[in-house]
């Protein structure tokens, strides 16, 4: 008895002491990290922000600035050029990785489609997953009108991230349209959108250093994120009254960042957070987990539960949702066993069926090559023909995927039929492919 | 003309085989199966017919063999229609009594129904069926027949069963190259209903659901009138291809997997099973897993109950289906569809056996040839209803149209 008692104090103990750095890419993430800083419930987290803007940088109350300068960038910001962002954080790579030493989970903040963050952030990344901490990279997308090159940028980007962290949650802030009223202001929509990050990032640290009635440990979490390389959806939603856990299932079902629902019939895994007052019912819980078991039969499903005075009479759920990789294979990941291990005792306590579920880490992103080898001098000349240039098209020609040429694929039986389209859904399209139902 | 009358005729067109039954009418006016023929059909996609050619030549072998059959010549039919494009909906027509003593003539009730029939449709549409459900005589409902009674407004409802003029000429069009005529043309699902369902069943209230190759149609009474109707397009033809393409076999065998080992539910004893499938020379070619194939027959056929469950549900319907489901078409056959059927509606489900006509041969009773079978007893009410007016009516859209009966 005694003995499990300290194992729980341990146990505690570690969860305390877990160490989360907020590190800030570019404007954006700036910001975000600022407003994350005057937030109380971020008290314990270290911060760094990184630009190349030595003004905005200025403005930072951040006590550790990184400012990226090079040679090249001659006291300028990037100019919305990733290769020079990159570059630029290449040079100062010994200092980011010191910033991560001794940390157990780093938190890149970026909003991905100009320079300095989609250039480097995916290095920050990188930088900091040698040091030996899990990266959870928080993603933002540019919103569409904000140009073609900005848009593309913002998922070249985002593919960079994913390969270098070991998870990114995303938020197109395209979907983000449909929550916000139209009439909103440009400032207002900004912030309503770096709101929402920042509520995602709380609910995640919430996950992680509240103890609640049903912990999510940071084994659970390293579960669902290590290793996937995979790109993931979060979703929050509140509601109150008596038939809450209904409304809070509908309101989950209608989420646009959720694809109404349809994110979760692919989602690989997924994290639930729930929170409640102490009137929280198990009938409650029981109404939203068996749909959201029900929606996700195939995923790796980690619940958490947490009970707090606030929310009396009120449910308050986030999930995060990670794709499921068609090509998952079930190989493990090298970086995965030492996770594993220095949380051993929570393991203990939860079980390990967590840790030995279908985690199912993924081999390397296909789509994606690393950034090549370049050599000192190599680099420099490549800036020089990059800076050398004055119209963004050649640069953005890196980017470009090329167009596949039409390929009329037939439709087999149905070929020369009209599509039977029901509620917006090609049922010729099998049925199982639809509700993603896993044929392992 | 004696011949015409006493001699029914159903074809139906279907995606995987055309059917054709022959009845006589015996002098009692039971209906009395002498022929069937049938022939694969070619050149039918999700019920309709996308390549007239070999569908006319379909059409000819069917007839032939029917005619062999029964040994009789066959002049005209009953031709069964459906496709993703017809619909069911129910209208109201209201008419004031103007005669002096409000007394309900039956003059006003032709009135009521022509005003339940003039609906706005889309300019492309034309109404299939026109059925009536039941009069209400000064908001008074449930009427069954108000002509004697006083009242001075009175109204219909009806249920109107319509789809896309040209898409229903085409069938008309391509069996016209044979040189015979169309008697009328029917709903495949309606007459599906009429083929499997008592008067009992009617009235009880049952959900008949025809699931052919291209197209599963499905019809609701309730009270002993047709409450709803409606066609996906959806079928069988969907399952193979589903399987063709999990199971990555051509869609000829994935058609004979189907058949062969295809159950509606997947068993905890399937897990893990593999059936090997063995090419030209006998030998074995690939294994595929039972479970998955089960797996994908599950879904694809339960997905057509859900959308079949949701669509009553929104009609509010469910609850008066107290003598349960009727499944048929060639896909009542699968294994266990009728358990996947009760999970869904949670009702009891039969597969339909065509009860609704006597002297039918055991081997004729089979879930695939309702339609069929249902159209002969549709042309044996129409035949019934036109010897009992006066003036037959000209044009053959509107004999199709002024089909008020109580089915």
């Amino acid at each position: 008895m005694s003995k499990s008692q300290k194992e729980n104090e341990a146990a505690v103990e570690s969860r305390l002491e877990l160490r989360i750095r907020v590190i800030g890419v570019g404007g954006a993430g700036c910001s975000i990290a600022e407003r994350m800083m005057r937030d109380e419930e971020f008290a314990n987290a270290s911060f760094t922000v990184i630009n190349t803007e030595k003004v905005e940088l200025a403005k930072s109350f951040a006590k550790d600035k990184l400012h990226l300068e090079c040679k090249l960038l001659r006291g300028l910001g990037t100019g919305g050029d990733p290769a020079l962002g990159r570059v630029a954080a290449q040079e100062k790579l010994e200092e980011i990785q010191a910033l991560c030493a001794d940390i157990d989970v780093v938190f890149v903040v970026a909003g991905l489609g100009g320079g300095a963050a989609t250039g480097a952030a995916p290095i920050v990344a990188k930088a900091a997953k040698d040091a030996g901490a899990l990266v959870v990279g928080f993603a933002m997308l540019p919103f569409e009108l904000e140009g073609g090159r900005r848009v593309k940028q913002g998922r070249y980007g985002l593919e960079m991230l994913k390969s270098a962290a070991d998870g990114v949650i995303c938020l197109p802030n395209q979907k983000i349209f449909k929550l916000i009223d139209e009439n909103t202001s440009i400032v207002e929509t900004f912030k309503r959108t770096n709101g929402l990050l920042i509520d995602g990032i709380r609910s995640l640290w919430r996950l992680m250093t509240r103890t609640g009635l049903i912990d999510i440990h940071f084994s659970d979490l390293c579960a669902v994120v290590r290793g996937r390389h995979a790109e993931s959806y979060f979703a929050s939603a509140e509601a109150e009254g008596a038939n809450r856990a209904r409304k809070m299932i509908d309101k989950l079902l209608a989420h646009p960042l959720l694809d109404g629902g349809r994110s979760l019939d692919e989602a690989g895994a997924v994290l639930v957070s729930l929170e409640g007052g102490p009137d929280m019912t198990m009938a409650d819980v029981n109404t939203i987990m068996t749909e959201i078991n029900r929606r996700c039969e195939n995923a790796n499903v980690v619940f958490g539960a947490a009970v707090d005075e606030q929310f009396t009479d009120r449910l308050s759920v986030t999930l995060v949702v990670t794709r499921r990789d068609a090509r998952d294979d079930g190989e493990a990941d090298e970086g995965y066993g030492a996770v594993a291990g220095d949380s051993g005792v929570q393991s203990e306590m939860m079980g390990t069926e967590f840790i030995n579920n279908k985690s199912t880490p993924r081999p390397k992103s296909r789509l994606v090559p690393p950034p090549p080898e370049m050599s000192e001098e190599k680099k420099q000349e490549f800036l020089k023909k990059s800076k050398g240039m004055n119209g963004g098209g050649r640069k953005l020609g890196k980017f470009r995927q090329a167009t596949l040429p039409l390929e009329i694929v037939s439709k087999g039986r149905f070929d020369k039929t009209e599509p039977t389209i029901h509620n917006g859904e090609d049922l010729d399209v099998p049925t199982y492919i639809r509700r993603g139902v896993g044929l392992n | 003309m004696f011949e015409s009358v006493s001699l029914i005729v159903g074809l139906e067109i279907g995606t995987s085989k055309v059917c054709c039954v022959v009845s006589e009418v015996m002098a009692d006016g039971a209906l009395n199966v002498i022929g069937v023929g049938q022939s694969k059909s070619r050149g039918v996609r999700k019920g309709e017919i996308v390549d007239p050619t070999p569908t006319e030549e379909d059409m000819r072998n069917a007839i032939a063999e029917a005619e062999q059959m029964a040994d009789v010549e066959i002049e005209s039919v009953y031709l069964g229609v459906s496709g993703g494009h017809i619909r069911g909906f129910n209208n109201r027509g209201v008419h004031s009594v103007v005669s002096e003593d409000r007394e309900i003539t039956a003059e006003d009730v032709q009135d009521v129904i022509k005003n339940a029939k003039a609906i706005n449709l889309p300019i492309e549409n034309t109404i299939v069926h026109t059925i009536r459900q039941h009069f209400l005589v000064d908001g008074q409902a449930g009427i069954q027949n108000p002509i004697g009674m006083l009242g001075a407004k009175v109204e219909v409802d009806v249920h109107v069963i319509h789809g896309v003029h040209n898409r229903l000429q085409n069938p008309i069009r391509t069996f016209k190259g044979l040189q015979l005529d169309v008697e009328a043309i029917a709903f495949n699902g309606l007459a599906a209903a009429m083929a499997v369902l008592s008067n009992e069943h009617k009235e009880l209230g049952s959900l008949v659901i025809d699931i052919g190759a291209g197209t599963t149609d499905y019809v609701v009474y309730s009270n002993g009138i047709v409450k709803h109707s409606g066609v996906l397009a959806i079928g069988g033809d969907h399952v193979s291809n589903d399987l063709a393409v999990g199971l990555k076999v051509s869609l000829a065998r994935a058609e004979k997997l189907k058949l062969e080992f295809g159950s509606a539910i997947v068993g905890s004893a399937d897990c893990g099973r593999t059936i090997s499938l063995k090419n030209d020379l006998g030998l074995p070619d690939k294994t595929v897993n039972l479970e998955h194939l089960r797996r994908i027959m599950s879904v694809r056929i339960e997905e057509i109950f859900q959308l079949i469950e949701q669509d009553l549900d929104r009609a509010g319907l469910l609850d008066y289906l107290r003598a349960g489901v009727f499944i048929c078409g060639g896909c009542a056959r699968t294994t266990d569809i009728s358990k996947l059927a009760e999970d869904v509606f949670r009702l009891p489900v039969y597969v339909g056996k065509t009860n609704a006509i006597s002297g039918l041969k055991s081997a004729l009773d089979q879930p695939e040839f309702a339609t069929a079978i249902g159209l002969v007893k549709f042309g044996s009410l129409q035949q019934k209803q036109k010897s009992a007016r006066t003036s037959i009516s000209s044009g053959f859209f509107q004999a199709v149209g002024s089909l008020f009966r109580r089915a």
